[in-house]
């Protein structure tokens, strides 16, 4: 299972990546991709949308389930990824370029799993 | 392309009648201005096209008398026979709901009489039959609960709990009504989780909807605790029926502590499931709920059935009395089995569900340990670890051997899912046969495992484009 070094991590399986300049990407791991199975659909809220650490980027349609996607942090949403809407295949295979949302105005990332913590948590899950 | 693989509409031909009939000579007499200005858009096919059309799918599709059904949540039940008949008697089938009262009290009789059995059978006070499928009942009585706070200007109670294991319409129907849906987590055991639901209960607590046994084939041990905390907090409590099967005649709903519920006929009581309906979806809830159930009541006053208004009624869900032929082979299942047939309908769905449990065992393992309701869980995570064959494998190859697969991957809390619900209706060797092939896929799984991938292989459309289907369905025929 891919969990790269430089991310921080979720209990409920999203990856969050600092951008320099302190934006932040946002997506989901290699291990969700892999438990949803192929992704149909994404759905993703809107920019300039204000969120608290848990409120909802959106939700994530695979053909077996519709899975609720966490914000780890609070921010704002600067940009949405519209490439994944149109092509939402690309979680499945590249999940940790296919971030969902920029957000601007992090805060609370000190709470967030490191890689190490979140390899872990899903070897106890797996 | 192969005749069977065609639509009625690619079969269609200009003119092509199933009857001929002569031309009436009252068509001069219709103004033209009531005439259609086309003809519609029906396929035209001579009657035994028709015929064959139909039996042709029938033989594509699986149902519960083709062969075992063991769709776990869905109760796939035999149809009794009786039940059609009864449902095909003239005196039911020549009516229309708006010619009176005076003129329908054979069927007011049935819609009375099967409201009393179901309100007695899940201990309400008041069942109404509008619903025309469980979500839709779940609809009605989450409008129910809403008004019945609004008319004590209760309005802080925005919130409705539901389990991580429950069904997606508890949570779909709570936000359609404009609640906002929290969930509380399971606990190891598979079972409401207390501690964070004691934390979650609070003075916006509207309702805690939940299924009881729950999808987990694991009856709520906690459920007196679970009402006192939602009752403590001024919530009500809502039971989803859908596994009333494995209850029925043993315990009650209402007994329990439930203020509302939703019983599914064509689960529990046997009336055809699957292909799109119809089903039945009746509500049942206690006294103080009586008045806001959609739909008008029939009353029994002075030898002679009639319609009566609710008081403060939500209003009507459905158009008129809901599916009045499925609820009336509901009837004639409750009558035909009386009280201590329906009490062992539960007991035998019990019964196989833990007989094929352990016959599955150990090559499957159960989700959750100890003996189960009317379903059990299995996960196939290791199944899948060890050869790459997963659930939705295995499912794809009971098709091959006759037997229609399991749900699949629910409740999402268990990893590789099958849920399997044998029901009653099933013998002892038929259970015996399942679980042979059940455990044959498990051993190819090892040995050949590519040949699970495939399936199945033995069906008209071998493995559909799941992803496909989802991503581009096509919706409607485009000629």
């Amino acid at each position: 299972m891919n969990v790269p070094d430089n991310l921080l991590y979720t209990k409920s399986h999203e990856w969050i990546k600092i951008l320099e300049g302190g934006n932040a990407l946002v997506g989901i791991t290699d291990y969700a991709q892999e438990q949803l199975s192929d992704v149909v659909f994404v759905s993703l809220c809107g920019e300039g949308e204000k969120l608290s650490a848990n409120g909802t980027i959106g939700d994530v349609e695979s053909i077996k389930a519709v899975s609720e996607i966490k914000s780890p942090v609070d921010g704002t949403v600067v940009r949405v990824n519209q490439g994944v809407m149109d092509d939402p295949a690309l979680i499945n295979s590249a999940p940790y370029d296919a971030w969902l949302v920029e957000l601007s105005g992090v805060k609370g990332e000190d709470s967030l799993l490191s890689a190490k913590a979140y390899e872990e948590l899903i070897g106890d899950e797996a | 392309m192969r005749e069977d693989n065609m639509l009625i509409f690619e079969k269609s031909v200009a003119g092509r009648r199933c009857v001929t009939m002569p031309k009436s000579p009252l068509i001069a007499d219709i103004p033209d201005g009531l005439k259609r200005s086309s003809p519609p858009g029906l396929p035209e096919v001579a009657q035994i096209d028709l015929v064959r059309h139909y039996t042709q799918l029938a033989r594509k599709a699986h149902g519960v008398d083709n062969g075992f059904y063991p769709l776990g949540s869905c109760t796939m039940k035999y149809s009794p026979r009786l039940n059609e008949d009864c449902a095909a008697l003239p005196g039911f089938t020549q009516t229309h709901p708006l010619q009176g009262e005076d003129a329908s009290q054979g069927s007011l009789a049935v819609l009375h009489d099967l409201a009393l059995s179901l309100a007695d059978i899940c201990g309400m006070d008041e069942v109404t039959l509008q619903p025309a499928a469980g979500a839709h009942g779940e609809f009605g009585a989450l409008l129910m609960v809403k008004e019945y706070f609004r008319r004590k200007n209760d309005l802080k109670r925005t919130k409705v709990i539901v389990p991580d294991s429950a069904h997606g319409t508890n949570p779909a129907g709570a936000a359609m009504c404009g609640f906002q849906v929290v969930p509380v987590p399971s606990d190891a055991g598979g079972c409401v989780d207390m501690e964070a639901l004691a934390a979650i209960a609070g003075e916006d607590t509207a309702a805690l909807m939940l299924t009881n046994p729950n999808t987990l084939g694991l009856f709520e041990k906690n459920i007196q605790e679970i009402v006192r905390i939602i009752h403590g907090a001024g919530g009500l409590m809502y039971c989803d029926g859908a596994n009333l099967n494995a209850i029925m005649g043993r315990c009650r709903p209402g007994d329990m502590g439930f203020d509302l519920v939703h019983l599914n006929l064509h689960k529990t009581f046997s009336t055809p499931h699957g292909g799109g309906g119809p089903g039945s979806g009746p509500v049942g809830c206690k006294a103080q709920l009586a008045e806001f159930l959609p739909g008008d009541r029939v009353v029994f006053e002075n030898g002679r059935y009639a319609f009566a208004k609710r008081a403060d009624s939500v209003g009507n869900v459905k158009n008129f009395y809901g599916n009045f032929l499925v609820c009336l082979r509901a009837y004639a299942y409750i009558l035909t089995l009386g009280g201590d047939g329906l009490r062992e309908v539960s007991e035998n769905a019990v019964l196989n569900a833990n007989y094929l449990m352990k016959l599955l065992a150990p090559e499957y393992a159960p989700s959750f340990e100890g003996t189960c309701m009317h379903e059990f869980v299995l996960s196939l995570e290791e199944l899948k670890k060890q050869t790459g064959v997963s659930a939705a494998d295995v499912a794809k190859s009971l098709i091959d051997r006759g037997i229609h697969p399991p749900t699949m991957y629910f409740p999402l809390i268990v990893r590789e899912a099958l849920m399997v619900e044998p029901t009653e209706t099933e013998s002892k060797e038929t259970l015996e046969r399942a679980a042979a092939a059940f455990k044959e896929l498990h051993a190819l799984a090892f040995s050949k495992p590519d040949a699970l991938l495939e399936a199945p292989v033995l069906t008209p459309i071998r493995r559909a484009d799941e992803l496909a289907a989802a991503k581009n369905p096509l919706l409607k025929f485009e000629g």
